[in-house]
């Protein structure tokens, strides 16, 4: 379809303040043309305001942005006329699905028969036939957004900006519409800017991932270069569950770097960046062992807890000197016996752990 | 004998006043009407034929039209901005709004004297810097009527668009811009029908309020535009034919019930829920 309307957006030292808080602080970044680039962060990060800064519905109040390099800063939003889809959806109620599809057809000034003709292919596209003479007062929660995503893309907007679209959804319906996200992305090519503060959502959809904490960008990656490669300890611990292993002694050469942990001495290998004081590990790479292993990194802990999550078990344990740690494993390989309180090993291989 | 609910009795103590102090003495003027001075329907034929009569319920409808739209109209743009504007402008708009109420009707409407009548502020003053070489007229007709009462009814008009507007989604007016909407197109076709019950509402508090002035007609119109509240006073009073008068207030009554249930009917299904 219509490839060549995607647009690039440039960020350039964005910041905003209302009043003494400063909800965004010198954020800088390139949103390629028909990138998925997904915003993630906390409630009160700042995402959902970059986002409102980029749709031009709040003004910056320094740094620029461009649009396909030229200067879009003062742009009014009407003007950017980029795709907007809302987590309540923000149809017009008055209008039926059809009238709320063609409504930014006809601000367009559109011919009625192109009207009537993108119309009905939109409804078509998601999922919607039949329904087309309803109100959205008539329509599931999820049909709802079906309808906001067609009326936003109707018009082929160089930009779609989604603010949270599935929070308030269930979550197999969730899984449905960002099912549904990713096929339109990919038909449509249009550069998607999708904000949400759930991980996973963020991990499953997008291109890239720009993670913010209180108004500053901490990493703007690929998902599985955010998540195996963290930049800091927020952006580790704010994706998915890790293990933080204060350090002591560090040295680093040529094959790698020792240090020590509660007097148990690691070798960490593979590319786990800058040496830092601390190792990260995901639970994933972590196995759980009834004796003390021959080979790779292992450090003793106590058996706090285990929680039945049906096909994977997960574990809180603790190490002598009281740092947590858990970790997940298929509730089959669980060894025979094991309950609250056992003395066992906690080991992993030594490329799978980060500095921080 | 249907169980009456507990609170339901609560309600017993208003519609009892009701009662006595409305529905009875309105059942003693629909009496008069057909009664006075001699029992029968000629009352009736009188209020629909004179043409007297005629003018000032045509007058009446005209005005309370004009002062319905005026006062729809400014208090729409008082109330977004009551709704939407910033603190001080909220805070201004409200006392514009809630002063009004604590001024009498009959100080406002000699306030209106002094500002509009031909030796009044706006007259005297514009002459004076040039502006005017005669004074205009703007007492003693109907434009003088009609800015007394839109003054005092914009107020009671403000109220229930307000109630409508605060149940907007911000967030669907964002995303009608988002699509390119210029202002005013989001203002007419999106803003506008989604607070069509709150201009329903309150141009039917207006309408129906207006159609009752008195004091504000008799003191700005001067005698000379005279509205049905002022003539059945007369009736009452000054020449009396108190058969007349009720057959008046009846066909009035009756008027604007049968406008209300109509509007009410056409209004229904087109609110949304």
């Amino acid at each position: 379809m219509n490839k060549v309307k995607a647009a690039e957006i440039g960020a350039e030292g964005i910041g905003k303040t209302f009043g003494t808080f400063a909800a965004l602080k010198d954020v800088s970044l390139t949103i390629g043309r028909g990138e998925f680039l997904t915003l993630l962060g906390p409630s009160g990060s700042g995402k959902t305001t970059f986002l409102m800064v980029l749709a031009g519905f709040e003004a910056a109040t320094s740094g620029h942005l461009t649009l396909d390099g030229a200067d879009m800063t003062g742009m009014p939003a009407e003007a950017r006329a980029f795709g907007m889809v809302f987590q309540g959806y923000a149809l017009f109620p008055h209008m039926t699905v059809e009238q709320n599809i063609a409504f930014p057809l006809k601000v367009q000034g559109r011919s009625t028969n192109d009207i009537t003709r993108r119309v009905a292919e939109m409804v078509e596209m998601v999922g919607l036939g039949g329904h087309g003479h309803k109100r959205p007062s008539g329509l599931s929660g999820g049909q709802q957004q079906r309808v906001a995503l067609a009326r936003a893309l109707a018009y082929d907007p160089p930009v779609l900006l989604l603010d949270e679209p599935f929070s308030a959804l269930d979550k197999n319906l969730r899984g449905q519409m960002q099912d549904e996200v990713r096929r339109l992305h990919r038909e449509l090519g249009t550069t998607f800017v999708f904000v949400t503060h759930d991980q996973s959502e963020a991990l499953a959809l997008s291109s890239r991932v720009a993670i913010f904490e209180r108004g500053v960008l901490q990493q703007v990656a690929a998902p599985k270069h955010v998540y195996e490669r963290p930049a800091n300890r927020f952006v580790a611990e704010f994706l998915g569950d890790i293990n933080i292993l204060p350090l002591s002694d560090v040295t680093t050469s040529g094959s790698g770097s020792k240090a020590t942990f509660e007097g148990q001495s690691l070798q960490i290998t593979g590319d786990p960046g800058a040496p830092g004081q601390s190792l990260a590990v995901r639970p994933e790479h972590m196995a759980l062992q009834m004796t003390a292993p021959a080979g790779g990194n292992a450090i003793a802990a106590n058996l706090r807890d285990l929680t039945y999550l049906g096909a994977q078990t997960q574990l809180t344990l603790s190490t002598p000197g009281n740092v947590p740690l858990m970790l997940s494993m298929p509730t089959a390989a669980l060894p025979s016996g094991l309950t609250p309180n056992a003395q066992v090993w906690v080991a992993w291989p030594d490329d799978q752990g980060r500095f921080l | 004998m249907p169980r009456i609910s507990r609170p339901a009795l609560l309600l017993v103590p208003l519609l009892g006043f009701m009662v006595l102090t409305y529905l009875v003495p309105f059942l003693g003027i629909v009496q008069w009407s057909v009664t006075l001075p001699e029992p029968g329907l000629d009352q009736y034929r009188a209020a629909l034929s004179d043409p007297l009569v005629l003018s000032v319920f045509l007058r009446t409808f005209r005005i309370c039209a004009v002062v319905t739209a005026v006062s729809v109209a400014s208090a729409d743009m008082i109330t977004v901005l009551w709704v939407r504007g910033s603190p001080a402008q909220r805070l201004a708009v409200e006392l514009c709004i809630l002063i009004p109420f604590w001024i009498s009707v009959l100080t406002r409407a000699f306030g209106w004297l002094a500002l509009l009548s031909t030796k009044g502020i706006l007259n005297t003053w514009s002459q004076s810097l040039g502006l005017l070489s005669e004074p205009l007229t703007m007492v003693r007709n109907e434009f003088g009527v009609i800015v007394g009462m839109a003054h005092f009814l914009i107020p009671f008009a403000a109220f229930p668009l307000a109630s409508a507007m605060r149940t907007v989604d911000e967030r669907i007016l964002l995303a009608a811009r988002g699509m390119g909407a210029s202002r005013s197109r989001v203002f007419f076709q999106v803003f506008v029908p989604m607070t069509a019950a709150g201009i329903l509402g309150a141009g039917l508090v207006v309408f129906v309020f207006a159609l009752g002035f008195f004091v504000t007609p008799a003191i700005l119109g001067g005698g000379r535009s005279v509205m049905a509240a002022e003539l059945i006073y007369l009736r009452v009073f000054q020449s009396p034919n108190w058969g007349l008068a009720a057959a008046i207030s009846v066909v009035m009554m009756v008027g604007v019930g049968g406008l209300l249930a109509l509007l009410m009917r056409q209004a229904r299904p087109a609110v949304p829920k």
